[in-house]
């Protein structure tokens, strides 16, 4: 009865209200806005519906865009998490070889965005890069700009490089608050290094891994400006993601309705594939596997 | 089954110790004797932990040797050395099954499947897990947890000795007296060797056979509980265990008496050759406390009546110096004054910490009690 007549808590609670209506809730409603309507001019304004989103729907671009999307986020999980894993389990932990390493594991964390595009355009560059014309001396050829291969083999490249100590600086983490009792558990039941592995340090893990995936994953979906500094979405459209196809019908073509109902689908499977993530990794390790 | 022997046995965690201080564990040469319970106690940091982890195998110490049953197993990991550790906190694999959890280190050894499930059966039986067999490990209860821990260990037929480094700290205090049966249940059976780290000396007393009691790095004292509390070998002893401690007075010894500013304590017939500076000690137990003058007695000031219900500790001053008296529930001290009786049986003298062993000694045990 209390909860109904003492309303004192809500004074606590609009603050947080406010603060996310005018940062998240104000914007996506002018997007949600902009989704309905065809706008040709600020007075001259027509409401179409769902119209741009039956359209973005069925785009056959937005479509392919969609699957390169998917793709993509689905190597970076494959690649990074395992490879993070693993460096984390191989780096020292004590000592001035835990500092060090730490350092050197999160330099490329520390790098714009952009710049990172820059680098690895030199970087992989057939003629001068190091990396591209060691390649091409060993007699591969090896073009980024020129074949959809090289160029995803390219932006895979980039993108491990970056990303994989964000997963790496998680797992450490993670490892070092394992209490030393449970490795000495381990010693003294036999325990290989796999099964210590399998049975101590993945299980608590989990936590971490959790966010580093989820991380991992938004992030990647959402990736823009090294791809599109490096590629610029080509060749052809072989490296063209969600966000570079979104920015070039909002802005290389101006079509605001289309792009605002493409952001909100676009936001939408963000949500819903996280949530997915996240609903199925609670579980993980809950039920007994063997 | 083992008997462990120590042999000027030794650790410092950093290298080239140079004086005692740098040791955590002073040298310790000593046998512990096989399917006997041992409590290592000592106050936190004073070496316990180290002296099991070398015992374990989890520590290498810097010098000396450690034997089982002879065999030299100083530098063998501790899945070589047959013994079994339960932690602090409960130690189990979160994503197994308590059946599982069991079977691990049977699993390990490469143990035939059906030979693991009639092992895990009946040590799940003994510790009352049969019920949880199929549950997941990570849901149960802390003193569940424990027990597994221990299950763990119990499996394996070739375990020789058990160590427990406090595993009763995260145990709610009603399931720790059926905790610590259970593991006296257990010792009694298999009849292994049993070493106990704990800071809590009923703990230590209520388990072990023999209590080991350390203090900065050192052993002070091997005996059984009754040895400890009769006759401590060091005043940390005689300190540590009992509760109230026991009383240390400086007195001057001379021609069988013991004085204590102007008092006059007699000692026991054997004490009868010393003569100097030492410490008396001596039980609140022991000592009695009478509202009227008796043979013997000193009188005493009463400072503080402390009743803590099944007991009354009353502080006293004799000279300058003051002693505690424990008293039952049903007696009724004197209020601010009264006479002190020190039975001389009970009497301990101390120089530099260290008993002084009465000439011939005789067993106290033997002598009559108060």
């Amino acid at each position: 009865m209390n909860k109904w007549n003492d309303n004192k808590a809500w004074f606590m609670v609009i603050p947080v209200f406010l603060v996310v209506a005018v940062s998240a809730i104000l914007p996506l409603m002018t997007v949600v806005n902009y989704s309905l309507q065809d706008i040709f001019s600020p007075t001259q304004r027509i409401f179409v519906g769902t119209e741009w989103y039956r359209d973005a729907l069925t785009d056959p671009r937005l479509q392919e865009a969609f699957g390169r999307q998917m793709l993509f986020s689905g190597l970076v999980l494959l690649i990074e998490i395992p490879l993070g894993i693993l460096i984390a389990l191989m780096m020292p932990k004590k000592g001035w070889g835990a500092s060090l390493s730490l350092v050197l594991v999160a330099l490329p964390l520390l790098i714009p965005w952009n710049v990172i595009g820059t680098i690895w355009i030199i970087f992989t560059r057939p003629d001068i890069g190091l990396f591209g014309a060691a390649i091409n001396h060993l007699g591969l050829v090896f073009d980024h700009t020129a074949s959809p291969l090289d160029a995803w083999i390219t932006v895979m490249l980039m993108e491990v490089w970056h990303w994989t100590p964000l997963v790496v600086l998680l797992a450490y983490a993670g490892l070092q608050a394992i209490p030393e009792a449970y490795f000495h558990a381990a010693k003294i039941d036999g325990a290989s290094s796999w099964a210590t592995f399998r049975y101590i340090q993945l299980p608590k893990l989990r936590g971490v891994l959790t966010i580093a995936i989820l991380l991992r994953f938004m992030d990647s979906f959402l990736i823009y400006a090294e791809p599109f500094v490096l590629t610029g979405g080509g060749p052809g459209n072989a490296t063209t993601f969600l966000s570079i196809y979104l920015v070039k019908i909002a802005v290389g073509q101006f079509d605001l309705g289309p792009a605002a109902a493409f952001s909100i689908i676009y936001f939408l499977i963000i949500l819903l594939i996280s949530w997915l993530f996240y609903q199925v990794l609670l579980k993980a390790g809950t039920g007994e596997k063997s | 089954m083992a008997r462990i022997e120590l042999k000027n046995l030794a650790h410092a965690y950093q290298p080239n110790p140079k004086d005692a201080a740098d040791y955590a564990l002073k040298p310790i040469d000593h046998v512990w004797q096989d399917g006997l319970a041992y409590a290592l106690l000592g106050p936190s940091g004073c070496g316990k932990t180290t002296l099991l982890n070398i015992i374990s195998g989890l520590l290498k110490p810097s010098q000396g040797q450690i034997l089982f049953d002879g065999t030299d197993v100083t530098t063998r990991a501790p899945q070589e050395r047959n013994i079994a550790q339960v932690f602090q906190f409960p130690v189990i694999y979160d994503t197994m099954s308590v059946y599982n959890n069991l079977a691990f280190p049977l699993r390990n050894r490469k143990v035939a499947e059906t030979n693991i499930r009639s092992r895990v059966e009946e040590i799940a039986e003994m510790l009352d897990l049969s019920a949880d067999l199929e549950k997941r490990a990570a849901n149960l209860s802390a003193d569940a947890k424990q027990k597994i821990s221990l299950g763990r260990g119990l499996v394996r037929s070739d375990v020789a000795a058990i160590l427990f480094d406090e595993p009763l700290t995260v145990i709610d205090p009603h399931l720790k007296l059926l905790l610590r049966r259970k593991l006296k249940q257990i010792h009694a059976r298999f009849k292994l060797t049993m070493v106990y780290v704990t800071h809590d000396q009923l703990e230590a007393l209520t388990f072990a056979d023999r209590v080991v009691v350390m203090n900065d790095g050192q052993v002070l004292q091997i005996g059984t509980p009754q040895e400890l509390f009769e006759t401590p070998r060091h005043t940390f002893v005689g300190f540590f265990i009992g509760s109230p401690g026991m009383n240390f007075l400086a007195c001057r010894v001379s021609r069988g008496k013991a004085l204590v500013g102007s008092a006059q304590i007699a000692l026991a017939a054997d004490y009868g050759a010393l003569e100097g500076d030492f410490e008396l000690g001596i039980r609140p137990e022991f000592l009695k406390l009478h509202a009227t003058q008796t043979l013997g007695s000193l009188p005493v000031k009463i400072c503080e009546n402390e009743n803590l219900g099944s007991c009354k500790i009353i502080t006293v001053q004799l000279a300058d110096q003051q002693l505690k008296v424990r008293l039952g529930e049903e007696e009724t001290p004197p209020t601010t004054a009264g006479f002190l009786e020190f039975p001389a049986a009970w009497i301990r003298l101390y120089a530099k910490g260290l008993l002084v062993e009465p000439e011939p000694r005789k067993q106290p045990t033997q002598e009559v009690p108060p």
